[in-house]
């Protein structure tokens, strides 16, 4: 039975839209994921040494942090790890028993990429930890322990997916908790470190977590043997709708017809609102590089054009694929090409703008920072702006606007004309700030980029021309991939 | 009103759709019928200029479509549901298609009115979704949407399927007044023969691509075209 379904789920792996198509593709997936495999390698070889090197005893440090660790942990999954349910409607009528359909899902979810990553961090960090002569055994009951407690945020997170206000919870949580330690009016790890300590120290405390994994997996097996019917588990939740007229947006002409739909698209999606939150996390890039005398100062415009590009890179970057499950529908209305394109353009424009003003906590890194900042702003608005309409022609993947998991899950949005225009998007302002600093100064820099960003602005109605043409010549091929959904 | 010309499609050597002349007139209602895989869809798509033809060209109204745009601001047209927009409410799309055509709420909320009895109180003010609603009740929305702005051609590939027995006799009801309007060209296509000779004034059957019958409806046409489609 069990080789029945892993036939399936091969063919599944090897047929998905993203996979078969072009072995260039292919080396590209296999590059990112070698690239983020040696990364977290790295962190579990390097933590070790570094923490050594702060005068901190490594273990008790990291179990510290492990708390937060696996909250954030949680967060993520409820936010992209999906659980494999549609796959599952086909299988019910079939000679298969419930038990073996329930087992199989859940051993799928067990195998899943948001588990095994971590595993890539956690083995080489136990492997220094028993070569610089931490007790083997010890060691071994940690590193079973922290792997139950994974193993048991994947589970949590098959049984709280439904719920929906969850993820603000935990949002609000981990700021509640994080922001208590830092003013030191409650500090959770010292509950928590001894706890983690414990699995190494005391033998036999690590099967807690591991009879709470053993539970959890009863447990879950129960709910979702019980819940397998299509009017319960299997059920797609439909939200209450209500007509929102937006008449306001009327003003604007065939522009505000366009960014109506666009904001009740944005709003009423699960993928859309994904990228409202990404842009909030693309705010707080910039901390990793200001006030960070590490990092070269070359680096502070990259970081600059980030901040108020959230919303630009992960919105623009799949314009027109938001539509492609209604193209056909756009293609034969009396659109004009260029009021869509405006219409999202203006989208963007109004996105950037408004992460610039919030992004203004910057200036308690000095005026210097914040300007760098609106520099990378105007850059957005008038080159990069321009540059993302123009590689969405290319980008040829439809949208599964209902799966909020696509955001990274899908490695189907690469495509070498869209990687290639991405490369001026980011390294054209750190050239030619590196140029300022180089024949002067960092206001030099900056203000290459700004001019750089107005000459974009100026020429905006050209640059129009030229993308509506290439939407145009496109538009053939772009219907009949969207036609191809997954 | 439609004019084709030495029409192909070809994939990959195989032709699927081959039509050298055909000639629609003004106020027409044309039916289109044939097996899966005849072709309809793909005559239709090239009518859109959804798909690029291999040869030939089709004018609507002297505008050949893959040329020019002009086509769209008279043309409404419901091929399947990749036309509705999932994350609206019936209303919020009816709106939209009202804006892109240059009507106003109260046009649409005019037209909406005059269609009650077609969405049978399933349809407007239902608290859904677009992409919660069953295939049917999309399918009403769809065809509904297609009216909106007094199209002088109209496109609807199958708006038999899926619906409910009643729906379909309201649904011809509708196709026969947009018949009766000596502006209005009408193109159906449809599995369903009785229904298709029902309201058109002409009957093409399509067979792997070409036309092999071309009827002006009588009393006989059903006959007719039962006996070619059975084996």
């Amino acid at each position: 039975m069990i080789k029945k379904f892993i036939y399936l789920e091969w063919k599944a792996f090897i047929r998905s839209a993203s996979f078969g198509k072009n072995l260039a593709m292919k080396i590209l997936i296999g590059f990112f994921m070698l690239y983020f495999s040696v990364i977290f390698i790295g962190m579990g070889v390097g933590a070790f040494y570094v923490l050594k090197d702060m005068k901190l005893e490594p273990l008790v440090t990291v179990n510290k942090f492990l708390v937060y660790y696996f909250l954030f942990d949680l967060l993520i999954r409820l936010l992209l790890q999906s659980i494999p349910v549609l796959n599952i409607k086909p299988l019910l009528v079939l000679p298969f028993k419930k038990p073996t359909i329930v087992h199989f899902s859940l051993g799928k979810t067990m195998l899943s990429f948001f588990n095994w990553i971590h595993a890539l961090f956690f083995i080489p960090f136990s492997v220094v930890l028993i070569l610089n002569g931490y007790d083997v055994v010890g060691i071994v009951f940690w590193h079973l322990g922290i792997m139950a407690f994974i193993y048991i945020n994947n589970f949590l997170n098959i049984i709280l997916s439904n719920i929906d206000k969850l993820f603000v919870v935990f949002v609000a949580l981990i700021a509640v908790l994080a922001g208590a330690q830092y003013y030191k009016l409650f500090d959770i790890t010292e509950f928590t470190t001894p706890f983690f300590q414990n699995f190494y120290d005391i033998e036999g405390v690590f099967l807690i977590p591991i009879l709470l994994l053993i539970g959890l997996h009863i447990y879950t097996y129960k709910y979702f043997k019980k819940n397998l019917y299509l009017d319960a588990g299997l059920s797609v939740k439909q939200d209450e709708a209500s007509t929102e007229n937006l008449t306001w947006l009327n003003q604007f002409g065939t522009l505000g017809t366009f960014l109506k739909n666009d904001i009740k698209l944005i709003k009423r999606n699960k993928r859309s609102k994904t990228t409202i939150i990404m842009s909030v996390v693309f705010l707080f890039y910039g901390l990793i590089f200001f006030g960070n005398s590490h990092q070269p100062a070359m680096m502070h415009i990259f970081a600059g054009i980030f901040v108020s590009g959230g919303f630009l890179f992960v919105f623009g970057q799949f314009v027109p694929s938001w539509d492609s499950s209604y193209y056909q529908l756009m293609m034969t209305q009396n659109i004009p090409y260029r009021n869509y394109i405006t219409s999202k353009w203006w989208l963007i424009v109004i996105a950037t703008f408004v992460s610039t003003i919030l992004a203004s906590f910057y200036l308690f890194y000095g005026w210097e920072v914040y300007l760098t900042i609106v520099v990378g702003a105007i850059y957005n608005i008038g080159v990069n702006s321009h540059l993302v309409l123009l590689g969405g022609a290319f980008t040829k993947t439809p949208i599964d606007l209902s799966n909020a998991g696509g955001a990274f899950g899908d490695k189907k949005a690469f495509n070498a004309s869209a990687m290639l225009l991405s490369l001026p998007k980011i390294l054209l302002p750190v050239a030619l700030y590196a140029l300022g600093i180089y024949f002067g100064d960092k206001m030099i820099g900056l203000a290459l980029v700004a001019v750089a960003g107005i000459l974009g602005f100026v020429f905006k109605e050209k640059v129009f021309t030229l993308i509506e043409k290439r939407y145009k010549i496109e538009k053939y091929s772009t219907i009949s991939a969207y036609k191809q959904k997954n | 009103m439609i004019q084709v010309n030495q029409l192909s499609k070809t994939y990959n050597g195989t032709t699927v759709l081959n039509i050298s002349n055909l000639e629609i007139p003004k106020g027409q209602s044309f039916g289109l019928v044939g097996n899966n895989g005849a072709g309809k869809t793909t005559f239709f798509s090239l009518l859109l200029d959804l798909i690029q033809p291999s040869t030939g060209y089709i004018k609507s109204n002297d505008i050949q479509v893959n040329n020019s745009e002009n086509w769209k601001s008279f043309t409404g047209s419901f091929l399947d549901e990749n036309f509705l927009i999932g994350y609206l409410t019936p209303e919020e799309y009816f709106y939209f298609i009202g804006d892109l055509r240059n009507q106003n709420k109260a046009d649409v909320d005019a037209l909406l009115a005059k269609h009650e009895e077609f969405f049978n109180g399933e349809i407007l003010k239902n608290k859904k979704y677009l992409r919660d609603l069953s295939k049917g009740n999309q399918k009403k929305v769809g065809i509904i949407a297609t009216l909106i702005g007094n199209p002088e051609v109209v496109i609807l590939d199958e708006p038999f399927a899926n619906l409910d027995p009643t729906t379909v006799s309201r649904l011809k009801k509708i196709i026969k007044e947009l018949a009766e309007n000596p502006n209005v060209t009408v193109l159906v296509s449809s599995h369903d023969l009785q229904h298709t000779v029902e309201v058109c004034d002409r009957i093409v059957a399509l067979n792997k691509g070409e036309i092999v019958k071309d009827i002006q409806t009588s009393k006989e046409t059903l006959q007719e075209l039962e006996l070619f489609f059975a084996v």
